[in-house]
């Protein structure tokens, strides 16, 4: 099934799904909006022909100052003819996105990390917390704007705030 | 009637049997695990937020402390990532350098697998005999880079420099010579009683839902998927190369076992072919922008020390685009997700570690086994947490 295929399977169910697609750099792309995204993605693991059922990765790509803020891309592979997807999301500082760890349970940890990392919350998810930092952690490091010197950048490190212990 | 009650044990994250710093909480009913939690993070050095801060060329070195088990195969995931940024297409004989650099690094990692795995499960000897073999590799290392553990040896468009007689030699010697090592770990371990009643029906997952995990490399083909990146998405000549792609078929310790020994023969075929039709030729990219020039050259021409000079103080631009590179690490599918700017510096690199995801279905595969068979569990997907926690 080709990647023309993929899109139309989408665009059937979803007209307004896909807000755009490339091809870049032989990599096949789609960017989808917000309010179908979800849906969306089920379709894509779960569609017969071509399952896009191994969830690659999910990153946070922070392009301050740029409205909306972050760009999430998920890579995504099938196992039926050995294709990757990229499929790409725009979203604002502070929005909500979907969860998608109902669909593949590899998104459990990505997401978490991109929370923790990116600052990206996610709705619907069993377990958003802090993964690669602790809990009491100021920040999001890999945002642009996270300080990478100065007074807020050293501050005292006290282990009893690692972890809950709950 | 006595009250069932479950104890809380906390393993790590300084226990032997980790390898490196995992924290499990363990939650046990006797000796069964009922649930187990996992804490990652001990071993954040923010290589990613590293990255951004350097030049491309100068994130080589960080890569090699990603899974420090197997360096080079990461320094090939990184070089892949940047070469296909930029659009360079780098000579036969360096492709064919770093198959088997890449190779040799996941025999290491392999090495260190399965010397650690039987130790935990208490087979004690096969870790001299695994670690008598990776020295024949360490060596190899030194002799090509000075470094033994990670030895940085790819360079963006290339390599550092041509193989000597003497690696050539020395990478001869270790392909004629592992087949018996090979076959000593077999006689040790694969029809061993005590070491089957360990390993088999163990941990057990079904192809479809290691997928949905996302797992890759020899713990999904453990399973019975037959991927590979090597063979799915070829990348620096695989495909000139014959060789198999071992899967197992049930999904448990046992089968992840014996595919990752299958890698072994695997990998020193693909060595073997690569040493025997090693091209002549240059090994670097005939890019000015991007090749260090020659020390001979330096000395004699002074373009090619302001040359050298901007190379390693300012380094080179990449163009302003997003590409996204896997290759097949010891571990599974080592991915780089590089965005460049226009500058000499990576807006954003992510890293797809396969570890990460697979350590993320430990709690899935140890709930209902004993608490000796946790050790086995971690040991059979083979997790390095230098990866896990960048």
């Amino acid at each position: 099934m080709s990647y023309k295929n993929v899109i139309q399977t989408i665009h059937k169910k979803f007209p307004e799904a896909v807000v755009n697609e490339c091809v870049n750099k032989g990599q096949r792309e789609i960017t989808l909006a917000q309010s179908q995204f979800y849906e969306t993605m089920r379709v894509l693991q779960e569609n017969p022909d071509l399952p896009y059922d191994l969830l690659i990765d999910i990153l946070g790509i922070d392009y301050t100052p740029r409205t909306p803020r972050f760009d999430l891309v998920y890579v995504l592979l099938s196992t039926k003819d050995f294709s990757r997807l990229i499929v790409r999301l725009k979203a604002e500082e502070g929005e909500e996105i979907q969860s998608v760890s109902r669909i593949w349970h590899s998104a459990d940890w990505a997401e978490r990390e991109v929370y923790d990392l990116m600052g990206v919350p996610f709705s619907d998810h069993p377990d958003l917390k802090r993964i690669l930092t602790w809990k009491n952690f100021e920040g999001h490091p890999l945002r642009k704007d996270f300080p990478l010197e100065g007074k807020d950048f050293d501050k005292p490190f006290d282990p009893e705030t690692i972890e809950d212990y709950t | 009637m006595a009250e069932s009650k479950t104890i809380s044990l906390n393993m790590g994250p300084h226990h032997p049997a980790t390898h490196g710093v995992l924290r499990i909480e363990l939650e046990l009913e006797g000796e069964t695990i009922v649930n187990a939690k996992l804490r990652i993070g001990y071993l954040h050095r923010g290589i990613e937020k590293l990255a951004e801060s350097r030049n491309y060329q100068q994130v080589i070195p960080l890569t090699d402390r990603l899974d420090y088990a197997s360096a080079s195969a990461n320094n090939m995931g990184y070089c892949v990532t940047v070469e296909k940024l930029m659009g360079i297409e780098v000579p036969k004989r360096a492709q064919y350098l770093r198959v088997i650099m890449a190779e040799l690094a996941r025999i290491m990692g392999h090495h260190l697998w399965i010397g650690t795995h039987a130790l935990d499960i208490g087979a004690m000897s096969v870790v001299f005999y695994a670690f008598r073999d990776r020295e024949m590799i360490m060596d190899i290392n030194e002799e090509i880079s000075g470094y033994r553990l990670t030895p940085t040896f790819f360079r963006i468009g290339g390599v550092a420099h041509d193989a000597t007689s003497e690696f050539i030699k020395k990478v001869r010697d270790f392909v004629k010579w592992f087949p018996k090592g090979l076959d000593g770990y077999h006689k040790l371990l694969t029809e061993n009683k005590i070491w089957t009643t360990r390993t088999m029906n163990i941990g057990t997952i079904s192809a479809d839902e290691a997928v949905n995990y996302g797992f890759t490399g020899p713990s999904l083909r453990g399973s019975g998927m037959a991927y590979d990146v090597r063979k799915a998405f070829p990348y620096s000549s695989y495909d000139d190369f014959d060789f198999q792609i071992p899967v197992g078929e049930k999904g448990d310790v046992y089968d992840r076992y014996l595919v990752r020994m299958e890698e072994f023969s695997q990998s020193l075929k693909i060595i073997d072919q690569a040493i025997e039709n090693l091209p002549e030729g240059p090994v670097n990219v005939d890019n000015p922008w991007i090749s260090n020039p020659d020390l001979d050259e330096v000395q004699k021409d002074i373009s090619a020390l302001i040359r050298r000079f901007m190379i390693h103080a300012k380094g080179f631009a990449a163009p302003e685009a997003e590409v996204y590179q896997a290759v097949e690490g010891a571990k599974g599918e080592l991915g780089f997700y590089l965005v460049g700017d226009g500058s000499e510096h990576p807006y954003r690199l992510k890293i797809r570690s396969p570890c990460f995801y697979l350590a993320s279905a430990l709690p899935r595969l140890m709930v209902g086994h004993m608490m000796a068979d946790a050790v086995a569990i971690i040991g059979s997907i083979d997790i390095v947490l230098g990866e896990i926690d960048r």
